[in-house]
């Protein structure tokens, strides 16, 4: 693929955002766009979510990112022009592609793939030169190990590798605790940074039988956080996972261990840090989600900075929130290795002074691939090239997951789910992770995995009556659109075929799915049972790995219907978390 | 009586309560359980109630007011609703006994302690939850009653970002 090195120079924009006003104009040449202004003392350089997308992607951001209550129409809940005004990115630029849906298929063929790991690297090395060695730090920010057929297969080992060469000092988790205990330990073994979660903790009968953890006294199972020297301050990290793993996963990953928020905890810990330890500085590396960050932020205090994750929003300030001793700033760094944060820290005796924030994209048109890491890419990946390059279909379509309620990637997936299991439905998991394909393009079985990669990817056929269907429907909108940050799992919802329904989100639980109609018009029986196919499960089920049976129907060259998401929304007509176009 | 009969009495309590306990930080809580369980008749009534407001009426006879300084821990979303932690500890004074109630189970009692006088005012136990709702913790201190509640998820799971 050429640089197109015109339209990068064309469309230098605005997005080069500081925590405080948009910059006007980058320099004058593409390599000027990495070449941030020096300032502080200490650099923490943050990505998150990468899902294990080794080479650059495709990724499309929501057209659909609702917010309910107190957050609507604030970030992260603001997609398209909305988005675009609000942080003044200039719609015909790189950055607008970058961040938002707005033109996604013209802009691709313009601006190309963003993210990769080799691509990374250079621009990592590059920020962490520039301030020299012991002023600056890496952190992932956790769903590192999940999101290919590769991660998956190798149980995330391939990414600790690249982890390594990367220079990761320290992450939290999420993903990775679908690979059970036993595959999370084995790659902690071989992480040459430190795994940090404040918030898990051992069961009653786990502490009870002398499970392992960390601590015994409290029954935190990993290290809470870790305190660095920076520029010569002490600089605390402490790792939150995500709060929500044996809800949103099956249980049988993680059986001896208990999550949650653990705000309590969590204060004790901030309050021990600055008491006792007497650090200078306090980053919450988080994979919460950016709404619980933000409520989280109002009520503990003592956090200077959240770096966050989960919720995949790129997010390019963050947002100051004030609680009872201060004000805590709240990030998000996207996904897909889609992104690179930097955060710049003047650190004084016992407070922060200052901060500077950029979320960089990685276009990986205007980076040269470090060579040691594209090497390492090119080894974890040759034993399964080969398997996995033959190409199964060719998309009539832009194929996209993210949003809301639907996307054409998982129509494509109800699709396959129903013809090759004979079912009148199909639910598909509402994940965030999952790049982007473009019309025309080669679709390989790699795709396919790029799309369902998970320990618990078989399908299921089964019986519900009209009423279970509407309460599934019901409880994974609660998760989604609950006015409590703190319900909220950040997911999305739940993908329909062959249902369509009406949506009002800023109903109540019980009262936002209506109106449920099979695709021939015919309402949906509460009494009557109906033929659902699924995958992603958190019961245990038998049916073949999803991907097999997405990989069969492309291969009889079928694809999706051509028809709407079948979601009607309601009550949610003014809010900019909808784009009207793109 | 015996402290062995006291434990049973106090197991029966728990069970008919729908609710398991967890014995921690109980203190002296056999014995004490076992004077206190012998001194008081079960509270049949108050277990029958459906509702919330009925039970605390049944088993109390009187309202109680919202009060800070009555600790409830519970998770925002329960891991698996049928044995949902949740405890209590207050720094309120001269208590005499502790209870739970989950607003929309069945039966809105799920467990009621009696604190005897010097035992550390702290009970953890395990709900069974039906549904998403309210947890409400009654503290009966000085004559008194106080209360803490907290809304605890119960959700199906699945489809995490």
């Amino acid at each position: 693929m050429t640089i197109r090195r015109r339209d990068f120079l064309r469309a230098a924009g605005a997005a080069a955002v500081t925590a405080g006003l948009p910059r006007l104009a980058r320099g004058t040449d593409t390599a000027s766009i990495y070449d941030l202004e020096r300032f502080g003392n200490a650099r923490i350089l943050h990505i998150t979510d990468t899902h294990a997308q080794l080479n650059p992607v495709y990724f499309r951001e929501p057209s659909v990112n609702i917010g309910i209550g107190e957050m609507a129409g604030r970030p992260p809940h603001l997609v398209g022009r909305a988005f675009l005004e609000r942080f003044g990115i200039r719609p015909d630029s790189a950055d607008a592609y970058a961040f938002t849906c707005f033109e996604f298929e013209k802009s691709a063929a313009r601006f190309g793939r963003l993210g990769g790991f080799a691509h990374l690297k250079t621009l990592i090395d590059r920020l962490r030169n520039d301030v020299g060695e012991l002023h600056s730090l890496l952190l992932d920010g956790g769903d590192l190990w999940q999101g290919t057929g590769l991660a998956n297969t190798m149980q995330g080992r391939d990414m600790v590798e690249v982890a390594n060469l990367l220079g990761i000092e320290a992450m939290t988790g999420h993903w990775e605790f679908t690979y059970g205990e036993q595959a999370l330990r084995d790659n902690l073994e071989r992480f040459k940074g430190e795994f940090l979660a404040q918030n898990v903790f051992l069961t009653e009968e786990a502490a009870f039988n002398d499970a392992r953890a960390f601590d015994k006294a409290t029954g935190r199972v990993f290290k809470p956080s870790t305190i660095r020297e920076l520029g010569g301050y002490r600089v605390a990290i402490i790792g939150q996972a995500f709060p929500y793993v044996p809800i949103a996963h099956p249980r049988r990953f993680t059986p001896d261990w208990t999550f949650g928020i653990r705000e309590e905890e969590l204060q004790k810990l901030v309050d021990g840090l600055r008491g006792k330890d007497k650090v200078d500085a306090v980053i919450l590396l988080s994979h919460n989600g950016m709404d619980v960050d933000l409520k989280l932020a109002s009520r503990v205090t003592g956090i200077d900075v959240i770096l966050g994750g989960h919720t995949h929003d790129a997010v390019p300030q963050p947002v100051a929130v004030k609680n009872a001793s201060g004000t805590t700033l709240v990030s998000n760094a996207g996904s897909n290795g889609k992104f690179l944060a930097v955060l710049d820290l003047q650190l004084a005796k016992g407070k922060v002074s200052d901060i500077r924030y950029h979320l960089l994209p990685v276009y990986s048109e205007l980076l040269k691939p470090d060579p040691a890491m594209a090497e390492l890419i090119g080894k974890v990946r040759a034993p399964h090239v080969t398997d996995w390059s033959e190409k199964i279909a060719t998309p009539d379509r832009l194929l996209y997951r993210r949003g809301n309620f639907s996307g054409p990637m998982d129509e494509l997936i109800c699709a396959a789910l129903r013809h090759e299991l004979d079912a009148e439905i199909a639910l598909s998991p509402g994940f965030r992770w999952g790049v982007t394909a473009l019309a025309g393009q080669p679709f390989t079985l790699e795709d396919v995995l790029a799309e369902t990669a998970i320990s618990y990817p078989e399908t299921y056929v089964q019986e519900m009556p009209g009423a279970q269907i509407r309460d599934v429907l019901e409880d994974i909108c609660d998760n989604l659109f609950n006015a409590d940050p703190y319900h909220q799992q950040g997911g999305d919802m739940v993908r329909t075929g062959g249902l369509n329904y009406t949506c009002t989100p800023t109903a109540a639980i019980g009262s936002r799915i209506s109106a449920l109609t099979l695709d021939n018009g015919k309402p949906i029986e509460a009494d009557r049972r109906y033929k659902v196919a699924g995958w992603a499960s958190v019961n245990a089920q038998q049916g073949a790995p999803v991907w097999d049976v997405v990989a069969k129907y492309l291969r009889s060259g079928r694809m999706a219907e051509n028809k709407s998401s079948g979601v009607t929304l309601r009550g949610v007509e003014d809010n900019p978390g909808i784009a009207g176009q793109g | 009586m015996s402290s062995t009969t006291g434990l049973l009495a106090t197991r029966r309590l728990i069970l008919q309560g729908a609710a398991s306990v967890a014995l921690i930080g109980l203190g002296n809580l056999p014995f004490g359980a076992a004077r206190a369980a012998a001194n008081d008749k079960y509270p049949e009534e108050a277990f029958k109630q459906k509702s919330e407001a009925d039970a605390i009426k049944a088993l109390y006879g009187k309202t109680a007011e919202p009060s800070d300084k009555i600790k409830l821990d519970a998770p925002e979303i329960a891991e698996n609703g049928g044995v949902v932690p949740i405890s209590v500890t207050t720094t309120l004074e001269k208590v005499t006994s502790i209870s739970f109630f989950v607003a929309e189970n069945p039966n809105a009692l799920a467990a009621s302690y009696k604190i005897p006088d010097g035992t550390v005012p702290s009970v953890a136990n395990r709900l069974k939850m039906a549904k998403t709702t309210n947890v409400v913790a009654i503290v009966e201190a000085d004559g008194k009653l106080f209360s803490a509640t907290k809304e605890v998820k119960v959700t199906v799971g699945g489809c995490g970002g």
